[in-house]
């Protein structure tokens, strides 16, 4: 029975070639302009993700306070209120996985014949976990480099790339502002932060020696920055209070007095920019939407147009004895058909578009299952629910009515 | 002869219009038994068409009573209609009506879709009654391929294909020549042989002379009702 229809169906799709491939238009262009849109959206999502993934995730820094001199505020980070015990104590709070004091500076370093000035960074071994960074080389400094303050450094690829060229780093010793560290590994590459900059440009060395030989340090163990690690992304708040109460409490600040420190929640900034980008997504999805929607009615125009042509036909059937229901299964499997065939050719499109959008722009698509799967249950949706009134008018038809119409 | 398939009591059709109930039918008393061969003939106008409607199940009687096969029709919703539109009467339509975009043998096989039987014997009894009508060697062509007698016996193959126990057929051969109205009464006596009722509207004298009973409708009225022998004259039914 059900064999014998799709075969009818298939017929009648088949006796106006042109009109049907109009009607399923609609169809395609809805279905290729969701699936394209989801693509991009998504693939947008993704490069923000990994964006956020490679800075760390759960990130916040603590920056000292400002310090005036003669009568200049030197912005945040330059007051000696922060310490490396401050950093010990956090680590105790509860909702803080790990924290890492940070003293940076710009130096000028020398290998050879070659010289680069970048960034270093003065930290611990956790600072790695944090940042969730690995070594491509090589191994990294440990607790006892830190109470030692041995000279060894684990380099950047923008480094890397600019001191060395092909020659293998780990082993070799460089210059940092004329002082010689010995190389323990390469950092893995990162690429560039959510702001641009590249953040393979860089050298870490154990805070200590950061301190004691290259920037020196206005008390022991000030440090500008602790880079605090929270245990997941709803413990966020909580180790914010807690952090706060703790610093004042331990920089003896009184009710009233200014925070003479600063708390960033890292994460926020960038949860941020993936929820504009999920907002994009929506808003791309939901005008490729609009177009489904279209299709639909197209569909539903089409089948009114050839129940009232067919309306001879109807009163044929019914007068061999289809019951009502036997002529609603046919135009809905009908409308279905003509929707479900422009969801598939809707798709190829769609995901082609996709994959030439990428190979033109290299901008990052991803084609989820997933929304393959809704595209095609929309389709069959909307075939059903366009298709649903059209089916339901040449049903209830008299037959006696339907035999006579010429 | 057995009991009645057909029993029509008192049967009365108004049709709607602008200038109110107009009726086509008027009290209308017929039964017809089992194994008949029945022409209903008159004018065009005198409700015959609609009278073959109504036995068809495709309309229904302003009032009285339509008693097919012992089921008052009145009774009966509109699945039951279709089912027995489907497995108790064959159709047959001046218009022939068949499917323009279906072959032959998917034409004849039509009402099985709907009976709920299986591909393969739909093809196989479609087959048969292909064979039976004269066209076995063209199952594949199309209705607009073929003569419009043959369409006629590819319809009437239709008809039988359910093994239906009544004919119903309206002007048959109203747009066939007189040759091939011929070679189609001669189906229909064939199968009336076998047993199936037939009952069949005319206008034509001569082919409503193969059947073996006459009733004749003027003015929604029966006005002759008499086995085919004692078919009256022209102008004795016009005066009646």
């Amino acid at each position: 029975m059900f064999g014998a229809m799709l075969g009818e169906a298939w017929h009648a799709m088949g006796a106006n070639r042109l009109r049907t491939f109009l009607t399923m238009l609609g169809m395609i262009i809805g279905v290729s302009a969701v699936v394209l849109m989801m693509a991009i959206g998504q693939g947008a999502q993704e490069s923000v993700k990994q964006s956020i993934n490679a800075m760390g995730s759960n990130l916040f820094i603590v920056l000292a306070g400002s310090r005036t001199a003669s009568g200049a505020r030197l912005g945040g980070g330059n007051a000696a209120s922060l310490t490396v015990q401050d950093g010990e104590a956090i680590t105790m709070l509860e909702g803080v996985k790990a924290v890492a004091p940070v003293s940076f500076g710009n130096a000028q370093v020398i290998f050879g014949a070659n010289n680069w000035a970048t960034s270093i960074i003065g930290t611990t071994p956790d600072y790695l976990d944090v940042r969730a960074w690995s070594l491509k080389d090589g191994y990294s400094f440990s607790d006892s480099d830190i109470r030692s303050a041995t000279r060894v450094a684990l380099i950047g690829r923008t480094v890397v790339d600019n001191l060395f060229g092909d020659t293998d780093p780990v082993g070799k010793t460089i210059r940092i502002k004329q002082a010689p560290f010995v190389v323990l590994g390469v950092l893995e590459s990162k690429g560039q932060s959510l702001d641009g900059r590249d953040q393979d440009d860089t050298i870490i060395v154990p805070l200590t020696s950061a301190q004691r030989k290259l920037f020196g340090a206005q008390f022991p163990d000030s440090v500008r920055m602790l880079m605090v690690q929270g245990e997941s992304p709803e413990a966020m708040a909580m180790a914010e209070n807690g952090m706060t109460s703790l610093l004042r409490q331990r920089h003896k600040l009184r009710d009233g007095d200014e925070d003479d420190f600063f708390i960033r929640n890292l994460t926020a900034a960038a949860e941020s920019a993936a929820e504009t980008t999920r907002t994009m997504s929506l808003l791309l999805g939901a005008i490729a939407s609009v177009s489904l929607l279209v299709g639909g009615i197209g569909i539903m125009n089409i089948m009114l147009v050839s129940v009232t042509e067919r309306t001879r036909e109807i009163g044929i059937r019914m007068a061999i004895g289809a019951r009502e229901r036997d002529i609603m299964q046919q135009f809905l499997l009908e409308a279905i058909m003509i929707s479900v065939a422009g969801c598939l050719i809707g798709l190829l499109l769609g995901i082609g578009g996709a994959l030439l959008v990428n190979l033109l722009t290299g901008a990052a698509v991803v084609i989820s299952s997933n929304a393959v799967a809704t595209a095609f249950a929309v389709a069959a949706a909307v075939g059903i629910f366009f298709g649903f009134y059209p089916a339901r008018k040449a049903a209830r038809m008299n037959p006696i009515e339907a035999l006579r119409y010429q | 002869m057995s009991s009645p398939i057909i029993r029509v009591t008192d049967l009365c059709k108004d049709y709607e219009t602008a200038l109110g109930p107009f009726p086509v039918l008027k009290n209308v008393n017929v039964s017809i038994s089992a194994g008949e061969y029945v022409a209903i003939m008159g004018p065009s106008g005198s409700g015959k068409s609609t009278f073959m409607n109504i036995l068809g199940c495709l309309d229904k009687p302003t009032s009285g009573e339509y008693v097919l096969d012992c089921h008052p029709v009145a009774e009966l919703d509109s699945n039951q209609l279709a089912q027995i539109r489907n497995q108790t009467i064959g159709f047959v339509f001046q218009g022939f009506n068949l499917l323009t975009r279906s072959n032959l043998l998917d034409n004849i096989a039509l009402p099985l879709v709907y009976a709920g039987t299986d591909k393969k014997v739909r093809h196989e009894r479609a087959r048969v009654l292909l064979e039976k009508v004269g066209l076995g060697k063209y199952p594949a062509s199309m209705p607009n391929q073929i003569s419009g007698g043959q369409q006629q016996r590819i319809a009437i193959a239709r008809a039988l294909i359910n093994r239906p126990r009544l004919i119903l057929a309206d002007e048959p051969t109203g747009n066939l020549d007189s040759k091939t109205s011929e070679d189609i009464m001669r189906l229909f006596a064939e199968l009336n042989e076998e047993g199936i009722t037939i009952i069949i509207v005319t206008h034509e004298a001569d082919i409503a002379s193969h059947a073996r009973r006459q009733v004749r409708f003027l003015d929604g009225r029966i006005v002759h009702d008499a086995p085919a022998t004692e078919a009256p004259s022209r102008a004795e039914a016009e005066t009646a």
